[in-house]
């Protein structure tokens, strides 16, 4: 089967299709962003994008997201280490404590603002139900999530690494 | 550098790259996990392993028998069983540890071990516990009462004969989970030198290592913590993940090869410390004139299995029994007790959040029958300048700003205004209105609950870059970052020479928990003072090299300057000079904790070094139908002291203030016949981001001329307000007084 992380192409034995995403990650790539803190994917610490939709990954197998895009944390910064907007408006907000939940905001937050540049806090709240924060009362997580939004309001400012993932595979 | 947001690990965690304990590995790694039995409380007559042992990929069974060193151990009482030996005392005693090649294999093996033992009476009540002749839990022991606390003051029947309103009121609250999102894991690696690499999340690591040396049976410098992400703490990350990492060494010593051991989210709620239920009596007498003549109060606190930091968590309770206010006379228990329920022990709070519950409730209903306004009444009573508590210390080595937080609160809220609105059960409209308020002062630190210091390395390198270590921990609060700002301005260098060591017990000193809102407060002012010795190093070198006295030398904007400024060299040049003279610019501070007093029969002495003040407003709206009460927003002063990093420093009020809501109005751990039923995220409800109001953090800064860096402590003053906030707030709404946490509203049928 095929499969796309973070713009790699992957190509994977079709005994895998069995394997929790959230185990492959972690374990076989080393992609350790996505944590497993629940297991029963009610907290959102291992949420990944598919395709840019959110997925809390303990919960998929492989072969849920056979073909698909994923973007996992390990994905958002430039190739050149330099951060993403949304991850610098995390860190100028002062919106990581732990850090724990933190890649699974990020990424949430992502799609979030890849379909609704420009939320209201309430639209954010809405957005986050299912990532659970036990540091920061959510406050500044919202607040670096609103000052984010500016850079995808410029359509064209948005990178095309953004968008490109929630489109199929087409390479063989 | 934005200094106000600075942390030196957003990078890391912003991008995933943050190693935390679950993301180490190492070659040759095994996994490990623990057995329970079913029991509550029990006689273990068998526990057979041997199904287990046959398992394929299970390398070993580790039991009771096999402990290389000893079993009990604790930071106060040694009565925690790291294995369980001849009785289960609570249902997450750990029977069997379990090292397969991988965890499925682990869990599926666990499954095979069998325990038989003889049912015993459960002992779930901790009052029933406490009376003469109950069943013991433990029978060494010859009581169940784990500690008792003391306030003797003045002559409360005499108080009560000259007051003119009595009041008396029943409280309880409820088990808390931290609910760390990181579940507790070790990895212990066997290093070829014999020595017992531990990585994982934790907030004490000297306490583990003890922990560690205790069961395995060696020296504590054959044990080696080393710091990594800390997924959230709160308090939780003390004994539970000593006690895991522990058991994960003894598997890594008996097997000669790395082991990690990853608890699943329901082995964590399972085993892991709760904050106390607390059963408060109160009683309260006052005058006409609205002054609190007397306080009687006993408070039993579920101390659960084992002992943990019982007595230290009610000790607090204990001192600030009656919240800010001054009282003549008081008259105080309060018990911890054993019991079959899961162990509790140091929580965000740490006592406080259930004593400020019960007293700002008794606040408002006190004012009510006086018919005064509660704000008239706490201002009446309140501490201020050179008032003496209730254990007899006088508060005047610090700015008492309890006025001052009110103060700004008041103003802010719109509090007076706005409580006209209130309405008290009578709204027209479907949703009721009401707008609370709390306020409590915090003593800052240890106390006397513990010897109180902490050590501070600054390893100035060769080229100028630093190396700073601390013995106090990050747990997520920010605190490397806090450091190396308190030193980067002390010093008068750059913040981006400065880079925070990795943590290791084996480097640091013995500074104790960062826990009790001290890591800022301790770590420091052992910064502040290691700085000054590293001055003394620096300018005394220059003294000789330029022949000026060493007084007349600064460090500003990294740069070494005389007085006249004839002389101004770069830091860095300054330090490789030094290393070519021989001389070290290397200093150790130490900050000891100024003295404290504590006299247990009566319950009188100067119990902190310092007090923190905060006051908290809540809105909210009961809906008179449903019952569901919605916060519309929260206002939040505390004295921070000096506020090192503004943002994080904001960052402890939102996350505090969450927390207390769902200590309000969320959480409580379902327990049946002492088996916790709620076990994961889906049954133990935590605060979601539509569940919180917007809410404002005003840092009211007073430096504490007793912290060297003039910080105090403000992650746990949050945390303890929110719940009578917003139970005042559901009276003024409702007209209805809730006694129990959490609170519910039953839908008006």
């Amino acid at each position: 089967m095929k499969l796309n992380i973070n713009n790699k192409h992957y190509e994977i034995p079709d005994s895998y299709k069995e394997k929790r995403l959230v185990e492959y990650l972690r374990d076989d790539l080393d992609l350790t962003g996505a944590k497993n803190a629940c297991d029963m994917a009610a907290c959102g610490a291992c949420a990944v994008l598919v395709n840019n939709e959110v997925i809390k990954i303990c919960h998929a197998h492989l072969k849920d997201v056979e073909g698909k895009n994923i973007t996992t944390i390990e994905g958002m910064a430039n190739p050149d280490g330099t951060l993403h907007p949304l991850q610098q408006s995390f860190v100028d907000a002062g919106a990581i404590q732990c850090g724990f939940c933190t890649p699974g905001m990020v990424l949430t937050a992502h799609a979030l603002l890849l379909k609704n540049s420009k939320p209201t806090r309430l639209e954010i709240r809405k957005a986050l139900i299912g990532n659970l924060c036990r540091c920061t009362g959510y406050q500044q997580i919202i607040d670096a999530i609103e000052m984010a939004s500016k850079y995808y309001q410029n359509e064209n400012q948005i990178s095309k690494k953004d968008t490109i993932h929630a489109e199929k595979i087409t390479t063989t | 550098m934005n200094s106000r947001s600075w942390r030196n690990d957003a990078y890391a965690k912003v991008t995933g790259k943050a190693k935390y304990a679950d993301d180490i590995k190492f070659p040759f790694m095994l996994h490990s996990v623990p057995v329970y039995s079913d029991y509550v409380h029990a006689l273990i007559k068998n526990i057979n392993t041997k199904e287990a042992e046959k398992y394929k990929g299970v390398v070993k069974v580790i039991t009771v028998k096999d402990i290389t060193g000893k079993n009990l151990f604790g930071q106060i009482v040694k009565d925690f069983q790291i294995f369980a030996d001849e009785k289960i005392c609570y249902n997450g005693d750990v029977v069997a540890v379990v090292v397969a090649e991988t965890k499925d294999i682990a869990i599926e093996a666990s499954k095979l071990i069998k325990v038989e033992a003889d049912i015993l009476p459960l002992i779930l009540d901790p009052e029933k516990a406490m009376e003469p002749g109950s069943l013991l839990i433990h029978e060494k022991f010859d009581t169940n009462i784990i500690n008792q606390h003391k306030v003797r003051k003045g002559n409360v029947e005499l108080g009560f004969k000259k007051s003119d309103i009595i009041l008396e009121e029943i409280f309880q609250t409820q088990f808390i989970e931290h609910a760390y999102m990181e579940p507790e894991v070790a990895v212990c690696n066997p290093r070829a030198d014999g020595v017992m690499e531990i990585y994982a999340g934790m907030q004490h690591p000297f306490s583990t290592r003890r922990f560690v040396a205790n069961l395995l049976g060696v020296t504590l410098s054959e044990v080696e913590i080393i710091g990594v992400p800390v997924g959230g703490g709160f308090g939780g990350k003390d004994d539970t993940i000593a006690i895991v990492c522990a058991r994960t060494a003894l598997a890594a010593k008996l097997t000669g090869r790395p082991v990690k051991m990853s608890y699943k989210r329901e082995w964590s709620v399972r085993e892991s410390y709760k904050r106390h239920p607390y059963k408060v009596y109160y009683k309260m007498g006052i005058t006409k004139d609205g002054i609190i003549k007397a306080v009687d109060t006993k408070i039993i606190a579920d101390g659960g299995a084992y002992c943990s930091v019982t007595p230290w968590v009610t000790w607090r309770s204990t001192v600030q029994c009656c919240g800010p206010y001054q009282v003549e006379n008081v008259h105080c228990d309060t018990f911890g007790v054993y019991t079959n329920n899961v162990v509790t022990g140091a929580m965000r709070g740490f006592g406080s959040p259930q004593m400020n519950f019960v007293i700002e409730s008794m606040m408002e209903i006190a004012s009510q029958k006086l018919g005064m306004n509660s704000i008239e009444f706490r201002e009446k009573n309140m501490v201020r300048q050179g008032s003496i508590t209730i254990t007899g210390q006088k508060l005047d080595n610090h700015k008492v700003a309890m006025e001052e937080v009110l103060n700004v609160v008041l103003k802010e809220s719109g509090y007076f205004e706005k409580s006209k609105n209130n309405s008290f059960g009578n709204s027209e409209n479907e949703e009721q209105y009401g707008i609370g308020l709390a306020m409590s002062y915090r003593g800052m630190s240890l106390g006397a609950e513990g010897v109180d210091y902490c050590a501070a390395i600054i390893n100035v390198q060769n080229d100028g870059s630093i190396l700073l270590e601390t013995g106090i921990h990050e747990n997520g609060q920010g605190s490397e970052s806090a450091m190396s700002l308190i030193l980067a301005e002390e010093l008068g260098v750059n913040l981006n020479r400065i880079r925070y060591r990795r943590p290791s017990t084996s480097n640091i000193p013995d500074s104790r928990t960062t826990v009790a809102s001290r890591g800022t407060v301790m770590g420091g002012g052992a910064v502040v003072n290691a700085t000054k010795e590293l001055k003394k190093i620096i300018f005394s070198y220059a003294s000789e090299k330029y022949s000026y006295s060493a007084d007349e030398f600064e460090i500003k904007n990294d740069n070494l300057v005389n007085k006249n400024s004839s002389i101004s060299i770069p830091f860095n040049e300054l330090i490789t000079d030094m290393f070519h003279n021989r001389v070290y610019p290397f200093a150790f501070g130490v900050f000891r904790a100024p003295k404290v007093t504590w006299d247990e029969e009566t319950g009188q002495g100067d119990a902190y070094f310092s007090f923190t003040y905060g006051c908290q407003v809540v809105e909210l709206n009961v809906n008179k139908k449903t019952g569901r009460i919605k916060l519309l927003n929260a206002i939040a002063a505390h004295d921070t002291g000096k506020a090192i990093n503004k943002s994080m420093t904001e960052g402890q009020f939102y996350g505090g203030i969450a927390m207390g809501t769902g200590y309000a109005l969320h959480e409580e751990l379902k327990m049946k016949d002492g088996k916790i039923t709620s076990l994961n995220f889906n049954s133990y409800r935590i605060p979601r981001a539509t569940d919180m109001p917007e809410i404002k953090a005003i840092l009211v800064e007073n430096p504490d001329p007793n912290s060297p860096s003039g910080a105090k402590g403000i992650g746990e003053p949050t945390n303890e307000l929110m719940a009578p906030a917003i139970a005042n707030a559901i009276f003024n709404a409702t007209g209805k007084r809730f006694f129990k946490l959490p609170i519910k509203i039953s839908p008006n049928k």
